[in-house]
């Protein structure tokens, strides 16, 4: 399911429509508030979100990301723009086609879990499939299957109130599964959380969003947890979208002070993954190679090791410089006494925070692609290199930062 | 003092006088229509009352009061209304029993809507407020001069002045739960698509019962007031006792009357307030 957002604004206020021009005149939601009293919640966001998406709005109190999130379905009306699911009006539809939208296609979790305290856990999990008036049996099998899917099925007959925060929230995720929505929308589910709690919680809803695959909305103010899930994340400031991305495009290339605040803190080491490192510089050869060949790349390639590689390009070994100068001074020249064949290879998909402690025992490490063959391969100051790059950029503002303070 | 001249006094009691005359005159038979249903009912809790002999009902109180609101209160309500047995008004007390059930459930029926109506639309609010206002301020015995008029006397007038002088704490605690219900919990249920009827059955009802319950009593302490009161209309029961006592300065059948009133004041409180206390 494809959920699309269009020139969306919200104005809170007596007279909307005044404020709603100079917003889509361009207007700074802050100016309009002075010089008119309306606020403009959300201002002219557009988004699309993909099926097995996570899309995170990233934003402090008060930059309306849980109004706009609250516009997506209609609990607050948006003033003006359009939401569609696959092609259908959302603005559009009468009560009864909200209605049944709502206990259909979409889902929201709340960040004080809006358990109903009267319920038992189970009757709460069944709640939305209760609403919309599915039969009692089917009701219990999907609830059950959905209390298992957060690890929670022996507590069905509990109440709210015997719960600890990551459980009640858990129970909030499996009611909002149990109706099997397309669209999850989740409203900071995890703030109220502590910190431990909360990176349990985030971890499993990762896990579950590879077995489950739906479109998730998920808003937060908390920039860590924004670049941990975020397929794509949009940085939201006073009712607007300050910049949309990936993870990595928003904080090695911030658009302004703002994001660059918040992404300041990021660890990169876990951000990057090996595929991002320069592993160009350090030539790769075949095993057969004569030491004279291999030294003249050597010296062309102004490295000082090379990795050698079998037929099948899988690593064979490395050689350095040193060694084949060394054993050429001895008189032997050949590559057998030479070849160091404890070489690590590792995943284009591992992140970089895991190769530091094969970095440190300077030797080169080989990196394959799905299949096992090695594209390339680098060294610590490859990884340092990276590192201290991301960080030059993060701390020199961009050149329009100026205008957003 | 007295120099506010005659000519200028606005005739407020004759207008009143002919509002009620015209009243009475033109549809008389619509509130006796009213009063039948009212009638039905107490008959009914009448007979039940007085087809259960004493001891039997203080075994069932004694039981009913241990399961709902634990030993205590079971011995205090067991206690009370055998004292009542001993001291020679145990018909009187069932016969107030009688009005002041048949006020609250009357009370319950019409407070409830009411309440709920008044806590979904503020214009209704509005217009209410007021006549609660008046309902709680006008001295409970000035009600039963327009329900003389207009139901004649006896009992079943008595339950209805009762009604009327039990309801607003009914609607007010009504209105005021509903109210109170977190927002979070109502935008919870939209959110998977209530509709108005199930957002009120599975959220706003529910998690406003315990306003709810002491609504009802409060309505049942005013009511156990007011069918005193009654008696001066003809209304039997204890307050009959009492104002028997009073017109033949018999100081002892008065204090008797109105101990006996206490005690089942305080029987009944106990045991709704616990109601409204118990956990969800």
């Amino acid at each position: 399911m494809t959920l699309k957002a269009t020139g969306l604004f919200k104005v809170f206020g007596t007279c909307p429509q005044n404020a709603l021009e100079l917003a889509r005149g361009g207007r700074h939601p802050k100016d309009i508030f002075r010089d008119t009293g309306q606020m403009v919640a959300v201002s002219n966001v557009d988004l699309t979100v993909e099926k097995g998406e996570i899309f995170v709005i990233m934003g402090l109190s008060g930059s309306g990301k849980s109004t706009l999130v609250r516009c997506l379905n209609r609990l607050i009306e948006p003033t003006a723009g359009t939401v569609t699911v696959d092609g259908e009006d959302v603005t559009a539809m009468n009560r009864a086609g909200l209605r049944e939208f709502r206990r259909t296609k979409m889902a929201m979790v709340f960040q004080n879990f809006a358990l109903l305290p009267h319920k038992t856990i189970f009757e709460n999990v069944e709640f939305g499939l209760h609403v919309r008036g599915e039969a009692r049996d089917a009701r219990r099998d999907k609830a059950r299957s959905a209390l298992a899917q957060v690890g929670l099925e022996e507590w069905g007959g509990h109440y709210p109130h015997n719960l600890s925060g990551g459980m009640k929230q858990r129970v909030g995720l499996a009611r909002a599964l149990a109706s099997d929505p397309d669209i999850l929308l989740m409203d900071e589910p995890f703030s109220a959380l502590d910190p431990l709690i909360r990176a349990d919680l985030q971890d499993e809803l990762l896990q579950l969003q590879k077995a489950i695959n739906k479109t998730i909305i998920f808003i937060t103010h908390d920039f860590q947890e924004a670049v941990k899930l975020g397929t794509r994340i949009a940085v939201m400031k006073d009712g607007e979208f300050v910049q949309v991305g990936a993870p990595l495009e928003i904080v090695t290339n911030s658009a302004n002070d703002y994001v660059l605040n918040f992404s300041r803190d990021v660890d990169c080491g876990k951000l990057f993954v090996a595929r991002d490192l320069n592993a160009r510089r350090i030539p790769l050869v075949q095993e057969g190679i004569s030491p004279s060949e291999l030294r003249a790349q050597m010296a062309q390639t102004k490295s000082g090791v090379a990795v050698l590689l079998t037929p099948e390009r899988t690593a064979a070994g490395y050689v350095t410089e040193i060694d084949l100068c060394a054993e050429r001074i001895n008189g032997h020249d050949s590559l057998a006494h030479v070849i160091h064949s404890d070489i690590p290879t590792v995943s284009q998909e591992t992140p970089v925070s895991e190769l530091y402690a094969e970095c440190a025992l300077r030797r080169p490490v080989a990196v394959t692609d799905a299949e096992g063959r090695v594209v390339g391969a680098f060294d610590a100051s490859d990884v340092l290199q990276q590192l201290s790059r991301a960080q030059t950029t993060r701390t020199i503002p961009a050149p329009d930062a100026g205008s957003e303070t | 003092m007295n120099d506010y001249p005659d000519e200028y006094i606005l005739p407020v009691d004759a207008w009143i006088q002919t509002a009620v005359d015209w009243l009475v005159a033109e549809w008389r038979p619509a509130f006796q229509v009213m009063r039948w249903p009212i009638a039905k009912f107490l008959d009914l809790v009448n007979d039940g009352l007085s087809a259960v002999p004493f001891w039997l009902f203080i075994i069932l109180l004694l039981f009913a009061a241990w399961r709902l609101s634990g030993w205590k209160n079971a011995v205090l309500a067991a206690g009370s209304f055998t004292l009542i047995a001993m001291m020679g008004l145990w018909d009187q007390s069932m016969k107030t029993l009688a009005i002041v059930l048949t006020a609250v459930v009357f009370g319950v029926l019409t407070g409830v809507p009411l309440g709920v109506l008044a806590a979904r639309s503020d214009r209704f609010w509005t217009v209410l407020r007021p006549v609660l206002d008046l309902m709680q301020t006008t001295p409970s015995f000035v009600y039963l001069v327009p329900v003389v008029m207009l139901f004649g006397i006896g009992t079943v007038p008595g339950v209805i002045a009762t009604i009327i002088f039990s309801l607003p704490p009914m609607i007010r605690l009504t209105n005021l739960g509903i109210r109170q219900v977190p927002l979070e919990a109502t935008e919870a249920g939209e959110a998977f698509g209530t509709t108005e009827w199930q957002s009120l059955v599975h959220i706003r009802f529910p998690l406003a019962l315990p306003s709810i319950m002491a609504g009802l009593n409060q309505t049942l302490l005013l009511a156990m007031v007011m069918s005193v009161i009654a008696s001066m209309i003809g209304a039997e029961g204890l307050g009959l006792t009492v104002l028997r006592g009073i017109g033949r300065l018999d100081v002892g059948l008065a204090a008797i009357g109105g101990g006996a009133i206490v005690l089942m004041a305080i029987t009944l409180d106990r045991l709704t307030q616990s109601f409204a206390e118990k956990p969800q």
